[in-house]
């Protein structure tokens, strides 16, 4: 791959509250790239994707999204926002807008596209993660899968080029697992940049390009998911995938 | 509505100690009436005040409403006028409580915390006299309220400001209270922009929105929704603080009370009548607002 990678990470770290959150983060990820990050909690997973559309300001080093670069102009962060999906753990939709509402708010209101166009488009994207009929419901009347999938939905409305996940499935019973990681390998088969926080192994192993393996602020470990599953080098890392495998 | 097997029953029957109690409010009402009877040798004429209330118009041949009632209308005209612009300036200082630039955050807090710690009519009287006539003089206010008075379409202003002639003296009364009021309304804004959990911020500023957009798609609306029955019990007290625009001789209830007083000396009976229609203005209201509040649930 000799094209410029789409997000470059170097020595990235976050200090708050005299807690030293990333330590010297050092990643790049290229376009159409699936990145899958594990590790236990606490570990700056989170913060780490955070920083990428951030939501959470980095002290130190350099992160350089789509060929911007993320420091304090806010026209610059607004546009890498834009090309920059996010689905949260807590799904995060709008309660006082209907479905179709969180969907065109986005295009219409940021991307300052048709109103009708943005409709067309977000019936579309309903289409994909497969719940057309709900449109015009409002998302408390929504099970937790549904919702979260009208928030994939959401930022795929804003045609970006890069999605994050922050545990897209953590909060959800487990029947509504599957229902979210199916729509997110079909995502994954479109050929979406894609970096997902999760500890849904089986997931990881079917989209993972790379699997990135984080403990207490830093990266620890970055393999295929093969190497990664089958030969850990780090003895933390085994130690880890022991934990979360042993069921 | 159901009540659970926790929750306290009500008494609906009276008790021997709530007799006494009862006895002993009598007691002393009638020792207050037995001073104002006797003692004071007052001389009740309840009868002179109905033709206060309402008076019959020989030359329209109909009924009109005499100073107690032009008084009440002014007071509901200038708490609905001074209540919309409150609302208006007080979601402003709300915003601005929450504001990203610190200047704006310290010059929002400044201003909050001077109409907090000052008693209103202090801070009326200094609106008044800094603000509101240096403005009306300087927008030539009443020369334009008079010519309006003088127009064809009098009537649709008059049924918004009463009588045009004294409408700077209204409109400064609307204001001063407008900005008194903005205080308290911009902190329970502010209460209620800060109850939206940062998720829904989050969310908003991760499809790129700017801060003002953030506030008026997703916070405010959600915000608005939930502070709607505090603004309504900060209505019905602002239509009670209302009586002190009397003070830069506003043609409110309370001035007009004061008026009738001294042109019949019946201090009881006018100040009685007043308080029974403020009391029921207010009344009134919270009951619609209670209304209100079931029906959304």
């Amino acid at each position: 791959m000799t094209a410029r990678p789409i997000i470059e990470i170097r020595g990235l770290g976050k200090f708050y509250d005299g807690f030293e959150a990333l330590k010297n983060i050092n990643l790049d990820v290229h376009s159409g790239e699936r990145i899958v990050i594990c590790g236990p909690s606490g570990s700056g997973k989170s913060t780490l994707i955070r920083c990428i559309n951030r939501l959470e300001e980095h002290t130190s080093g350099e992160l350089v999204v789509d060929g911007i670069e993320l420091g304090e102009d806010t026209k610059d962060i607004r546009a890498v926002r834009q090309e920059v999906g996010m689905v949260f753990q807590q799904f995060n939709l709008f309660p006082h807008l209907t479905v179709l509402e969180n969907l065109t708010i986005g295009p219409v209101r940021v991307r300052k596209i048709a109103k009708a166009e943005a409709e067309a488009r977000a019936r579309k994207y309903l289409e994909r993660v497969h719940i057309p009929e709900q449109a015009d419901k409002y998302p408390a009347q929504l099970s937790g899968g549904q919702q979260q999938r009208v928030a994939i939905a959401r930022s795929l409305c804003m045609e970006p080029r890069i999605m994050l996940f922050d545990e897209p499935t953590s909060a959800l019973d487990p029947e509504m697992i599957n229902e979210v990681l199916d729509v997110m390998v079909e995502l994954a088969g479109t050929g979406m940049t894609m970096i997902v926080v999760t500890h849904e192994m089986g997931f990881a192993r079917k989209v993972a390009d790379r699997m990135v393996f984080m403990e207490r602020g830093e990266i620890v470990e970055v393999a295929p998911p093969d190497v990664f599953f089958t030969a850990p080098k780090s003895e933390r890392c085994r130690a880890f995938l022991d934990q979360i495998l042993e069921h | 509505m159901k009540r659970g097997a926790g929750t306290v029953r009500r008494l609906r029957k009276l008790h021997w100690a709530d007799w006494a109690i009862l006895a002993l409010l009598g007691l002393f009402f009638g020792y207050v009436w037995f001073q104002i009877d006797g003692t004071l040798k007052y001389k009740w004429r309840w009868e002179i005040i109905p033709q206060y209330l309402f008076r019959y118009d020989e030359e329209q041949g109909r009924w009109v409403a005499n100073i107690l009632m032009q008084g009440l209308i002014n007071t509901v005209r200038i708490s609905v006028l001074a209540g919309l612009l409150a609302l208006v300036l007080g979601t402003a200082l709300g915003l601005a409580r929450v504001a990203q630039n610190l200047t704006i955050r310290m010059l929002a807090r400044t201003y909050l915390e001077f109409l907090r710690n000052i008693p209103a009519v202090v801070v009326i009287f200094i609106f008044y006299f800094f603000l509101s006539e240096q403005l009306i003089a300087a927008f030539r206010i009443e020369a334009w309220a008079r010519g309006i008075a003088r127009g064809e379409n009098a009537w649709i202003w008059e049924l918004f400001f009463g009588d045009m002639r004294r409408f700077p003296s209204l409109i400064s009364g609307i204001v001063v209270l407008a900005l008194f009021e903005s205080a308290f309304v911009g902190e329970i804004v502010r209460a209620g922009i800060q109850s939206i959990p940062r998720g829904q911020r989050e969310a908003a500023q991760a499809i790129g929105m700017t801060w003002a957009d953030e506030m008026r798609f997703v916070v405010l609306p959600q915000a608005m929704r939930k502070v709607v029955p505090p603004l309504a019990n900060e209505f019905i007290a602002l239509v009670k603080n209302s009586a002190i625009v009397s003070l830069i001789s506003v043609h409110d209830l309370t001035y007009k009370t004061v008026e009738l007083v001294s042109s019949t000396r019946a201090i009881f009976e006018a100040w009685i009548t007043t308080a029974v229609l403020y009391g029921g203005l207010c009344f009134l209201l919270s009951l619609l607002f209670r209304r209100f509040e079931r029906a959304e649930r």
